[in-house]
């Protein structure tokens, strides 16, 4: 099978065909940003300083090796629980013109508007894969926002396939984890209806 | 040997094990791995596990921190009362966060609170976390050391049950924790429950089951039965690698316990994530140590 790669800039066709579940990659540029840079650009009403149009985002706060010449060495880089984002995302898609936002597990009903309305796709890496993300790193161009300290920092990263990536929101809306949460949550009362009758301890 | 050289020495060693353990994944938790990833049968939780797998292959390759969160460093310290660095240990085991930050190199994850400042080195208030507990007669110290990410810090929850509520109020507390929150947490999860009487103490031991070996059991016949159904119950659900659905949902369950009030059960849950990177030292009074959770292992 052939590998699915998107490039940056990605365009809203790149994205119309892909659905929940499928696996793709990426090759171009991709910019670390959570907790803060999203507090920093919707609260604060402050200008992100990377041009995020047609571009990527990852939810990860990586370790770094800053070099003797200056330069900086990605040494572990995986993603960080999406999650903490969705409060702000829908606002942070409309207002760069993000396209794809990796990250992990899930993200929430914010998100889906924002992917559907604005053609984009939350993606997953796989969690704590770090070292193997790192490795399809190239090179760390840039780093802004260095004040907020190494894992909110604004790394932007020139990548090469990174991934796997499974899409787990589409730009339809669909929504992978939810979908998988449901079905968690509909399988769990009658297994605990099971194991009830079995721990009946106090007497 | 001098007790300024003895301090040194020590501190060397557990900067040593601490990266040590940010890179390699404890014995029982490579083998709990490989066993869910041969059991595993859906496609793509296949390709989630082989993805886990080179990440590590890649992290000993490359001696860096398999995953970026190397935590918050805890040490769950059980001291003999006759251990010869007992008064030196804590400052022993902050500055061994301190050098470890620097030579792993770890990521730095120590945030002051209200002042909002991550320090940049791992060390703050009260951080690294030190837990004791004191051996009488006894004059060596086993450590464990544990990094614990953000991502499967998240889900731990904590509260206080009406002894009306019983075991089946642990369990659906259990379930609930997981089904919603463990999710995101980097499954297939080990599951820490402490049972007890307030929600610090269950909280504690909660946190200290993680410690305990994958795959073992609770010496107490009707906790261990309580471990094998949360187990198997939670695995019927089917969360996967991931959260991508699969064949398990857990590496195991864990749970430790205490007495408690007749009128309160109090229970919590702690996860720790795939990459459960935990690992136990034994050192002498001489200093020689062993290290007890990662065979093989040369610092």
């Amino acid at each position: 099978m052939n590998k699915k790669v998107l490039t940056t800039p990605i365009k809203d066709e790149d994205l119309e065909d892909l659905r929940v579940g499928d696996v793709v990659y990426l090759t171009g540029h991709i910019v670390t940003c959570r907790d803060v840079a999203h507090r920093r650009l919707i609260e604060l009403k402050r200008e992100l300083p990377v041009d995020l149009k047609g571009g990527a985002i990852f939810h990860a706060g990586p370790i770094v090796r800053k070099l003797d010449d200056g330069k900086f060495e990605m040494v572990s880089i995986g993603p960080t629980t999406s999650m903490r984002m969705e409060k702000f995302e829908l606002e942070f898609i409309e207002q760069t013109g993000v396209k794809l936002i990796v990250g992990k597990g899930g993200m929430g009903p914010l998100t889906e508007e924002g992917c559907k309305k604005y053609k984009a796709v939350h993606a997953i890496f796989p969690g704590g894969c770090a070292v193997l993300a790192a490795t399809q790193v190239e090179e760390i161009e840039r780093a802004e926002w260095q004040d907020l300290g190494m894992p909110e920092t604004l790394w932007v990263n020139r990548v090469k396939e990174l991934g796997p990536l499974i899409i787990s929101i589409d730009t339809q809306g669909n929504n992978l984890i939810e979908k998988n949460k449901a079905e968690f949550n509909a399988k769990k009362g009658p297994i605990l209806e099971k194991i009830y009758s079995q721990v009946s301890f106090i007497k | 040997m001098e007790k300024q050289a003895a301090v040194q020495s020590l501190t060397d060693t557990m900067a040593k094990f601490t990266a040590y353990i940010g890179k390699h994944l404890p014995t029982d938790v490579e083998k709990k791995l490989a066993e869910l990833r041969a059991k595993e049968t859906k496609p793509l939780a296949k390709a989630i596990y082989l993805s886990m797998a080179e990440n590590q292959d890649a992290a000993n390759r490359l001696d860096r921190p398999s995953c970026q969160d190397t935590g918050v460093i805890q040490y769950f310290v059980t001291a003999g009362a006759k251990f010869p660095l007992l008064g030196e240990l804590g400052e022993i085991l902050e500055e061994a966060t301190r050098e470890a930050t620097r030579t792993a190199p770890l990521r730095h994850n120590a945030v002051e609170t209200f002042v909002e400042k991550n320090t940049g080195t791992n060390t703050g208030t009260k951080i690294p976390w030190l837990d004791w507990d004191i051996v009488p007669d006894d004059d060596g110290v086993t450590i464990d050391v544990y990094m614990a990410g953000g991502g499967c810090t998240l889900p731990g929850s904590a509260t206080v049950l009406m002894p009306g509520q019983g075991y089946e109020g642990v369990a659906e507390f259990v379930f609930n924790v997981i089904s919603s929150r463990g999710v995101n947490a980097c499954p297939p999860l080990l599951v820490g429950v402490g049972v007890s009487t307030a929600v610090e103490t269950a909280a504690r031991l909660s946190k200290k089951a993680l410690m305990r070996p994958v795959g073992s059991h609770n010496a107490d016949p009707n906790a261990a039965k309580m471990e094998t159904l949360l187990e198997d119950g939670l695995n019927e659900m089917g969360i996967g690698p991931q959260g991508l659905t699969g064949t398990n949902s857990v590496m195991g369950v864990n749970i430790e316990s205490s007495a408690r009030h007749p009128s309160t059960i109090g229970v919590a849950v702690n996860t720790g994530c795939w990459a459960h990177r935990r690992g136990r030292i034994r050192i002498n009074a001489d200093l020689s140590y062993e290290i007890l959770t990662h065979e093989g292992a040369k610092l």
